[in-house]
């Protein structure tokens, strides 16, 4: 038996305790009013000198682009802005049309659209280059027909001039009040969502081994049922932020088709509402999560109750069931990636989302695997895991990286290939404002692991595993970093207290459980099929 | 001058690996091992080096790697730099994602092909190339081991007749 360290237990409590500071200092913080985001404003724009100007003084934004764009004046950097001014004219065109026609929109549709001072900069470049084009280009996204091209033109240009207005400078300061206020949320959404989906991915790849009846594995069952021991509080409290987002709970805004004026001047999230609905996303929420906590509190309820079983009759039962979890794992989980990822940006879709969110916790599920063994072996708790059971799993960790890079560019590929407007403002709002993180990692999750873990000796290598863990896990909280955040705090975006918090007081709350879980059965299965088998692997 | 070898059979790959094993323990030297299938471990008993072929493919997928960039650099970005379909073909970096299905399989397909040419090198396999198969049932159902006969034949005999060999021949080879 497993006994639970008082110095981990210690270590643990400690970095929940720091975590709940942090998180409180966001919450803190956070902006209440439209002057406390005026006052932060100014104070980014003493320190950067940027954009914050710009919206007060139309003139000044065509100097201030100037100076900005000048050393970038190079055919490389053109195309660029080429590209992405194309894209936010466009939307600044829609966004203006929507208010001249209708009342004015307070809470802006897309979250992911720049702030408006970064649309002025960029608008006026797309002006000089552009010219009227695109604006009758946009007119065919347009949802407000019933003018011709040219008089949406016009609209959209005296829309520029008016950008000095005081109206608009006060829509911006709402829209970045909401970004703001949605900051601390998102930094425990994601901190939230990333460390439950660590338990499901290994949940998941413990139904896997036992569908597919390897004969390596059995020996690390146990290590797998204690991480997924975290799923249900990971899913508890994961459901109570999604009820706090649902019902607008402390300004929660983190989906923004649940914010109704949002809805009422927004055709495409009109279109989608028979789906993207509270109730019917609460069902669905519910029924996943209660899914996947029964399959694994039955599994294992199973695998204790087959120790002192006297045939293999419970083996069978877990063989089955985990087929079945499976299959209904790979429905709820391409669903639940849809609800819970992608509709923070209820405009933009991607067919594939599903697998490569999958992708992404799946290999974090097999590097916690890795990590926790190398834990207790460590300390000596695992007797029979040899450097063997080791190497399969950083087989897996290196295949399963490269399958979320595939993943991953497979659906950046497509759609920067097509350059269709609706579906690229998504990387190209994470180029612009996400750029290190972006493509950091993907050094992360790609080139490290790819690099470290080819070599079949360093496989086998504890310090090797866990320093390409480390890098592994760190990424793919990038990586769910990058889905929530450009549609929900836009460029406001910084990894702070807030963020750290979060994770730290997640990080602390799984190692709790987990390992509290582990002092509940003995580390080793009693009777397993393929018990005799995984004590001898060797490879 | 000529050099006396023995051809030792045996017709079981446990027998053969403990053969190996005794082999190796009182110092005879294994000239070669035929085998009609893979023996797992064979390689480990008889004190083999790895093989390091697949660090030569790492260095194939770099050089196929190498060979995409610059191929599509040059042909693309300096040499005809043209706009198809609004591509940015200003710098290799900005168009980079349109390569990355070549570069790819570039990498794949250097790294596959001359490592199988270097194992078929390093092997000395080629079309019409002589069979060197010492007995014709090594590819069917018996084990071969070839040791290198120096000193006392006789007792080298009796030592192998101990390892469960169905059949010793004791052959000149020139």
């Amino acid at each position: 038996m497993y006994t639970f360290s008082s110095r981990l237990k210690t270590f643990a409590v400690i970095l929940m305790v720091l975590g709940i500071l942090g998180i409180g200092y966001s919450f803190f913080t956070a902006p209440k009013t439209i002057e406390d985001v005026e006052k932060i404003l100014k104070e980014q724009e003493d320190h950067h000198g940027g954009h914050g100007a710009a919206s007060h003084h139309p003139d000044a934004t065509a100097a201030t682009t100037q100076e900005v764009h000048a050393p970038e004046a190079n055919q490389k950097n053109a195309t660029d802005h080429v590209i992405h001014d194309n894209q936010d004219h466009a939307e600044n065109i829609e966004k203006h049309t929507t208010g001249s026609v209708d009342e004015p929109v307070t809470h802006n549709a897309d979250t992911t659209q720049n702030m408006a001072a970064d649309q002025d900069v960029h608008d006026n470049v797309a002006h000089t280059e552009m010219g009227q084009n695109h604006a009758a280009d946009a007119h065919g996204h347009d949802a407000h027909a019933g003018e011709t091209a040219e008089e949406h033109a016009a609209h959209a240009h005296e829309g520029h001039d008016a950008h000095a207005d005081h109206a608009a400078h006060q829509k911006h300061l709402e829209h970045v009040l909401h970004q703001l206020q949605n900051k601390p949320w998102a930094a425990v959404y994601v901190a939230c969502i990333f460390f439950m989906l660590i338990s499901l991915g290994v949940l998941a790849f413990y139904a896997i081994q036992y569908a597919a009846q390897a004969g390596w594995s059995p020996m690390l069952f146990r290590v797998m049922e204690g991480i997924t021991a975290y799923l249900l509080p990971g899913s508890i409290i994961f459901f109570v932020l999604l009820l706090c987002a649902c019902f607008h709970i402390g300004h929660n805004g983190l989906f923004v088709w649940m914010d109704k004026d949002v809805v009422a001047h927004d055709h495409l999230i009109q279109g989608k509402s028979g789906y993207l609905n509270i109730p019917f996303f609460l069902i669905r929420a519910v029924i996943f999560l209660a899914g996947w906590n029964l399959y694994r509190f039955l599994s294992r309820r199973n695998s204790i109750a087959n120790d002192d079983a006297n045939d293999d009759s419970l083996y069978k039962k877990t063989f089955k069931m985990s087929a079945a979890f499976l299959v209904f794992f790979i429905v709820t989980e391409s669903i639940m990636s849809w609800d819970w990822i992608m509709s923070v940006d209820p405009h933009w879709y991607s067919t594939l989302f599903g697998w490569y969110v999958f992708a992404s916790f799946f290999v974090s599920g097999i590097t916690t695997i890795a990590m926790i063994t190398i834990y207790l072996k460590s300390k000596g708790y695992l007797e029979y895991v040899n450097t063997s059971h080791l190497h399969d799993l950083a087989k897996f960790m290196f295949g399963i990286s490269i399958f979320w890079t595939y993943l991953w560019f497979s659906q950046f590929m497509l759609m920067w290939y097509a350059n269709i407007p609706e579906e690229v403002t998504y990387f190209v709002t994470r180029i612009e404002k996400y750029n290190l993180p972006f493509f950091g990692m993907l050094a992360m999750n790609f080139v490290f692991p790819v690099l470290i873990l080819l070599n079949t000796d360093f496989k086998r290598l504890t310090w090797i595993v866990v320093m390409a863990g480390i890098v592994i896990l760190c990424g793919h909280y990038i990586d769910f970093f990058n889905m929530i955040m450009p549609a929900t705090v836009g460029d406001q975006w910084f990894i702070g207290a807030g963020e750290i918090g979060a994770i730290l007081f997640f990080l602390g709350l799984f190692i709790f459980v987990v390992f509290t879980a582990l002092t509940k059965a003995p580390l080793m299965l009693k009777r397993n099929p393929y018990l005799e088998e995984s004590k001898h692997f060797h490879y | 001058m000529s050099n006396k070898v023995l051809h030792v059979l045996y017709n079981d790959d446990d027998v053969l690996m403990d053969a190996v094993k005794k082999t190796r323990a009182a110092h005879h030297h294994i000239e070669e091992i035929y085998t009609p299938f893979p023996v797992h471990g064979l390689d480990k008993a008889m004190g083999l080096e790895p093989t390091r072929i697949a660090i030569t493919s790492f260095l194939y997928g770099l050089v196929g790697l190498s060979v995409a960039v610059t191929m599509m650099r040059f042909i693309m970005i300096i040499d005809w730099p043209q706009d198809i379909g609004g591509k940015p073909s200003f710098s290799y970096i900005q168009n980079m994602p349109a390569f990355v299905p070549v570069m790819f399989e570039m990498t794949v397909f250097f790294a596959a092909h001359l490592m199988v040419i270097t194992f078929y090198m390093r092997s000395k396999l080629w079309p019409f190339k002589k069979a060197e198969n010492p007995d014709v049932r090594t590819t069917d159902d018996h084990f071969l081991m070839e040791i290198a006969a120096h000193g006392d034949v006789d007792q080298l005999v009796s030592f192998f007749e101990n390892t469960g060999a169905v059949e010793i021949k004791v052959i000149e080879k020139h």
